[in-house]
């Protein structure tokens, strides 16, 4: 019995030299997103808070919740807070579940930035010491003007993550640039590409006048380009998507996806932890909130990007 | 006293003892019920046909490896999981590693059978339930895969499958397309839509049938022959039914027990493989809760959760009207979530149906 828990004891030990968070002495900030294990779309910021956490000689933890629940995000956050860091950033994916915990910290004397999802007022309104993100509703009008400007006047917004209420503003933003009510437009598609595919294909075979499409990252982006592709419509259709990866960088070049809107997510990760340490330790901080986006790629910009995509772009 | 062992028993009452009967009524409504809301949106023609059909072919192929283990009285919690760690695996080693893709494809299954061996003889060693050992290995699954993607890339969707896999013997196998020439000639004649504009111009709206419907077929017959037609089935079905009656009688329940939870694996893995071979990609998220869909389709299908009951075609059928509802309501226009609650509301219906017929026919209290 003795040999097991010794050999237990060393493997625990051994696995945790493999999964050491991003630095070294120092401050220690955490990082918490609303994001499941799963989603691509972070690593961006996970490879951000490391590189940040090595420039500036502290420690940053992320975590989430592992399902994306946001009820398990709020505890996180109390959690978070009761082991007194020198710094929070977190996302504002649900101001009413978050508000409670948020706030908690702050009082505690935690400084927070907000980041991501939710806005400049409700980051305000947390006593939050800044936020850096893309205004979602902003985002997603700015890519329905573009549509609205080449003519499009009937849209699908393929909504993968449609729990996030962020996601749906993006929708929204998108229809009221069009100057059309949201409505069945937008698809819960969920996350399998077989199934995205298949209910953007049932989609557009249904509703023969969609001229644009808007996709909410790789999730969706990927199996809806298989689907026009399988449609004959890549290029023909106006097609947009948030976020970058490899695939939607190549889908640009050919033409076949018009933009994608860049919230440049590295600078999300990196900012904050910069502007923490600097704050921690001399009492400095910016005056206003960043706008890390929205950046609209295209055809015309694509090579500066291409190369770092889904890494730190 | 006649042994009832040699006792006549009429065709009806054959016919409504069979597990199946429940989703075959199911089947039936589901299709009558879309037919008259979405008969005209498209739904019924080859291209409606294809989309539905792909879908349905999907939850079948895991709903087979699910069908087998359940009626051996066991659970795999893993399977969403397993899915997604074999598409990982098969990306990293392809395009990170340099690997030839079909080496990479029998890599995977190599490891993912040996997970799903393991997964049977902890079961089996530990007298743990299923339940609980596949739900360990549900998430230590997705921890790994997350984790080696990350690791290994530091993203966690990989691309460039497609690319590694341009001629390839074994990756046309999971996700080629089938009898080209036969829907080119069926839209030459007229018979099938073909595009009128766009790149596509001239080819047929659908291009032919692809791999992962013949993979579910395959596995269907293969289950329903295995379960029918072998002493093999007719192990699974005692090891289920009463796992120590059946030990008395030589049957060895451990072995079969074993072989269903690498079967279940099996299927797992040729899903992955399917699914990365047709997107030239995999994700760290693929199979989210697929073990779930898996059962209901197994459920729907006629079979108990207590093992010992159940049909491969049933569960054939389960994957059918799965499909059919989350694809058919799409069609009908509906608001894209109602699927959620339409597939609840079958399933519920399904189960009390299943149940009502087997008291019936039975005498159960």
């Amino acid at each position: 019995m003795k040999k097991t828990l010794t050999a237990i004891a060393a493997a625990a030990i051994a696995f945790a030299g493999l999964t050491g968070t991003a630095s070294a002495e120092g401050e220690k900030f955490v990082l918490i997103s609303h994001a499941p294990d799963s989603d691509s779309w972070w690593n961006t910021i996970k490879n951000a808070i490391k590189i940040a956490g090595d420039q500036m000689d502290v420690t940053v933890d992320y975590r989430n919740p592992s399902t994306g629940d946001l009820a398990d995000m709020a505890r996180i956050v109390e959690q978070t807070a009761a082991t007194n860091p020198d710094g929070i950033i977190v996302t504002i994916a649900d101001f009413n579940v978050l508000k409670g915990p948020i706030m908690d910290a702050v009082d505690r004397g935690i400084p927070v930035i907000t980041i991501n999802s939710g806005t400049v007022e409700q980051s305000v309104e947390l006593g939050a010491l800044m936020h850096v993100g893309q205004p979602e509703y902003d985002a997603g009008f700015g890519a329905g003007k573009r549509a609205a400007a080449a003519g499009a006047k009937s849209f699908v917004c393929v909504n993968h993550y449609i729990t996030n209420p962020a996601s749906v503003e993006r929708c929204r933003g998108f229809a009221d640039a069009l100057g059309v009510e949201l409505g069945s437009q937008m698809i819960d598609s969920g996350m399998d590409p077989s199934e995205v595919k298949n209910k953007v294909a049932a989609y557009l075979k249904t509703h023969k006048d969609v001229d644009a499409i808007l996709t909410l990252g790789p999730n969706s982006a990927h199996p809806t380009l298989a689907a026009v592709r399988d449609a004959g419509l890549a290029g023909e259709i106006m097609f947009g998507t948030f976020d970058l990866s490899g695939e939607i960088a190549d889908a640009i070049k050919k033409g076949e996806i018009n933009f994608a809107i860049d919230q440049q997510p590295y600078l999300q990760g990196y900012l904050p932890v910069v502007i923490l340490t600097n704050y921690a330790r001399y009492g400095v901080l910016p005056s206003g909130n960043i706008n890390s986006g929205p950046g609209f790629i295209t055809k015309d910009n694509i090579a500066l990007v291409e190369k770092y995509a889904g890494e730190f772009r | 006293m006649t042994d009832e062992r040699l006792k006549q028993v009429s065709t009806l009452r054959r016919a409504m003892i069979r597990p199946e009967l429940g989703a075959i009524c199911g089947t039936i409504l589901v299709f009558v019920f879309f037919f008259m809301i979405a008969g005209d949106s498209g739904m019924f023609s080859p291209e409606g046909i294809q989309n539905w059909g792909v879908v349905s072919a999907q939850f079948a192929i895991i709903a087979v490896g699910a069908c087998l283990l359940m009626i051996a009285g066991e659970f795999d919690l893993s399977v969403g999981s397993m899915i997604g760690f074999a598409g990982v695996v098969i990306a990293i080693l392809s395009v990170h590693m340099g690997w030839p893709v079909w080496l990479s494809i029998i890599a995977a299954f190599v490891v993912c059978v040996a997970l799903g061996a393991l997964n049977g003889f902890l079961v089996i060693k530990t007298g743990l339930p299923s339940f609980i050992v596949t739900l360990a290995f549900l998430y230590i699954l997705r921890g790994l895969t997350i984790w080696l993607s990350v690791m290994t890339t530091r993203q966690t969707i990989i691309g460039g499958v497609k690319e590694a896999a341009i001629g390839d013997p074994l990756a046309f196998l999971f996700g080629g397309v089938i009898f080209k020439d036969l829907f080119q000639w069926f839209a030459d004649m007229g018979w099938i839509d073909a595009f009128t504009r766009g790149s596509r111009i001239g080819q047929p709206v659908v291009e032919g049938v692809p791999m992962l419907v013949v993979w579910a077929l395959a596995l269907v017959i293969f289950g329903h022959w295995l379960l029918t037609k072998t002493r093999f089935g007719n192990w699974i079905f005692a090891s289920g039914g009463d796992a120590q009656a059946a030990r008395y009688v030589g049957v060895p329940v451990n072995r079969v027990k074993i072989l269903m939870f690498m079967f279940t694996a099996f299927c797992a893995t040729v899903f992955a493989t399917c699914q990365v071979m047709e997107f030239g990609s995999a994700a760290a998220d693929r199979g989210l809760l697929k073990e779930f869909e898996a059962i209901i389709c197994v459920v729907i299908g006629g079979a108990l959760l207590t093992g010992g009951y159940g049909s491969v075609i049933g569960a054939a059928l389960g994957a059918l009207i799965f499909g059919v509802v989350q694809q058919g309501l799409f069609f009908a226009g509906a608001e894209s979530s109602l699927f959620r609650v339409f597939l609840g509301t079958i399933l519920i219906l399904a189960v009390i149906m299943n149940t009502y017929i087997r008291r019936m026919i039975t005498g159960e209290r």
